[in-house]
């Protein structure tokens, strides 16, 4: 059993991690801290896993949020997509695994991968709407934030959901980092029964799962992995997997996520050339002016236009 | 468009003789319709600069900060679309190119410096002119549509997160390239004074319209359609 992170105490904790430990801001340079903070990371042990939604209500409980009254799409996956007050969502999927003929209930928590490069912070056009702390954490901060979905597009995983209630902002997974920063672990992690969720430093996640894998192997599932991308630098949420040679197998999970090239092209080369292409033509138009000076109508063209209208009058 | 007026005329152009003689150009609501899609296109420039670049952000102080900016840029968007639309109705058959504009194309030389004696004789519009407002129409209809696919509020359902990322990336280009051809167009009609005239006040001057649109001219005061030329009178 991974050791669980103890209760807090009933005194106040002064958080360990804020402002000044910013390692990217939205629309904004920033001078990194010296130093990094440890990374942190939470560990979804997808063989472990029972279903039991426990992380979802610990999420809504501790977020302040309540579901919508949905209804029954005829799955296990409830609500059946992530919303902007389900800020994780137990995806199920059954699969019958050819080689051994078994049905395989694959059950993931889907919500933020706090990934190492942020899609969403990359596209995000308000300074200081989306935040990624020196410990890998990012979040949104909602004073900042504009509600334009950029956030959507920048995604590589489709994670964020803009309110249509509430304020019209855009809604995330925190990773709890209101709970981190006083030395507590996740909501989700808390409620798990399992410890199909565990959350520590990220070489503690990694070095746990490596067990787990090895254990998962010796059961038989040869394809046992983490689930760590290293298209987008690496996540601060990973999942150990039974079959991490196919994980689209898990309701999707893509394979090689990364910030779209069209994201990358929208937010890099367009930015700085649009800039540049405006300027010029406004440049070209200065100095053509200086060159050539006024196009000025003359008195003979006047002179001109009379003769002409006096003949078409006659 | 009614039989009994030349072609490059349109509803509204008239000679008066006098020193200086007046040519009407525009009607009231043909300036009015200008108007109203100037004033957006200048919003929409400056509200789109303000989500585009970082360094522009602050340009949503204008409108009231960022979430007013970005509420308020896809109905301004709206209100232009139909606007411009009107303003396509209205001109888009003076603006068909004919022989005398591939003449006054390969000219460039002379059209930047302003050597119209040696051009062959325009229209109502010159092929620049009409090339701006076809570029401009095209680029309107793809900011359009890019822009409802962008809209998140109404339509962040209805498309693929895929289609989305294309279409910012489009409505992102199309957005440079409107504001280059607007700097174009503000730059056109500065540089070729008495121009700004013909919108503000619906009138230019006859030695304005015989300097740069001698053919328009002629149609006016004569009534009658005239060949376009591809050289200039001697």
């Amino acid at each position: 059993m991974f050791p669980p992170i103890p209760n807090p105490s009933t005194e106040p904790v002064a958080p360990t991690f804020g402002e000044a430990d910013l390692w990217r801001r939205s629309a904004s340079t920033i001078e990194r801290p010296a130093e990094r903070q440890t990374e942190v990371a939470k560990l979804i042990d997808v063989s472990k896993c029972i279903g039991c939604k426990a992380c979802q209500a610990a999420c809504l409980e501790w977020n302040e949020l309540t579901e919508e009254i949905g209804s029954n799409v005829g799955v296990m996956t409830n609500p059946p997509d992530l919303t902007e007050n389900s800020y994780t969502l137990m995806r199920f999927t059954e699969w019958e695994n050819p080689e051994s003929g078994n049905l395989e209930w694959l059950i993931r928590k889907d919500g933020c991968m706090h990934c190492e490069d942020p899609g969403c912070l990359k596209a995000c056009p308000a300074p200081g709407a989306i935040v990624q702390y020196s410990n890998g954490i990012v979040d949104f901060v909602h004073e900042n934030c504009i509600g334009c979905g950029y956030c959507v597009k920048g995604c590589p995983f489709n994670i964020p959901r803009l309110s249509n209630v509430r304020d019209r902002k855009a809604y995330k997974c925190t990773l709890c980092v209101d709970r981190v920063a006083v030395g507590q672990g996740p909501a989700c992690a808390k409620a798990c029964p399992t410890q199909a969720i565990v959350f520590g430093t990220k070489d503690e996640m990694k070095e746990w799962a490596a067990g787990r894998i090895e254990d998962l192997k010796a059961r038989g599932f040869a394809n046992a992995g983490l689930y760590d991308p290293p298209g987008v630098g690496g996540t601060h949420v990973m999942y150990v997997l039974q079959h991490a040679d196919r994980p689209e197998l898990y309701a999707g999970l893509p394979r090689d996520p990364r910030i779209s090239p069209v994201v990358e092209a929208w937010k890099g080369v367009t930015k700085y050339a649009g800039l540049t292409a405006i300027g010029a033509f406004a440049a070209i138009g200065f100095l053509h002016h200086l060159v050539t000076g006024a196009n000025r109508v003359s008195e003979h063209d006047e002179e001109a236009a009379r003769r002409l209208t006096e003949r078409g009058e006659k | 468009m009614s039989a009994d007026r030349p072609r490059d005329v349109a509803r509204g152009d008239a000679v008066h003789p006098g020193n200086p003689v007046i040519v009407d150009r525009y009607t009231v609501p043909a300036r009015m319709n200008h108007w109203l899609t100037a004033i957006c296109l200048v919003l929409l420039a400056l509200s789109g600069l303000a989500l585009f670049h970082p360094s522009l952000f602050f340009l949503t102080g204008l409108f009231g900060g960022g979430q007013m900016t970005r509420f308020l840029h896809p109905w301004i968007g709206v209100v232009m679309f139909v606007s411009f639309a009107g303003l396509f109705l209205r001109f888009w058959r003076l603006n068909f190119f004919d022989r005398g504009d591939s003449a006054w194309l390969g000219k460039p030389g002379e059209v930047l410096a302003g050597k119209e004696e040696k051009l062959p004789e325009v229209g109502k519009y010159n092929a620049g002119q009409k090339l701006y407002f076809w570029l401009m129409s095209i680029t309107i209809l793809v900011l359009f549509l890019s822009g409802i696919v962008t809209w998140q509020q109404y339509f962040g359902d209805r498309f693929t997160v895929d289609q989305k990322r294309a279409a910012v990336l489009v409505h992102a280009l199309a957005a440079i390239v409107a504001i280059c051809l607007w700097i174009v167009h503000v730059y056109a009609a500065i540089w070729v004074r008495g121009t700004i005239n013909a919108m503000t006040r619906g009138k230019v001057t006859g030695g304005w319209a015989w300097r740069h649109h001698r053919r328009w001219l002629r149609e006016v005061v004569t009534g009658k359609t005239l060949p376009p030329t591809t050289a200039p009178e001697k």
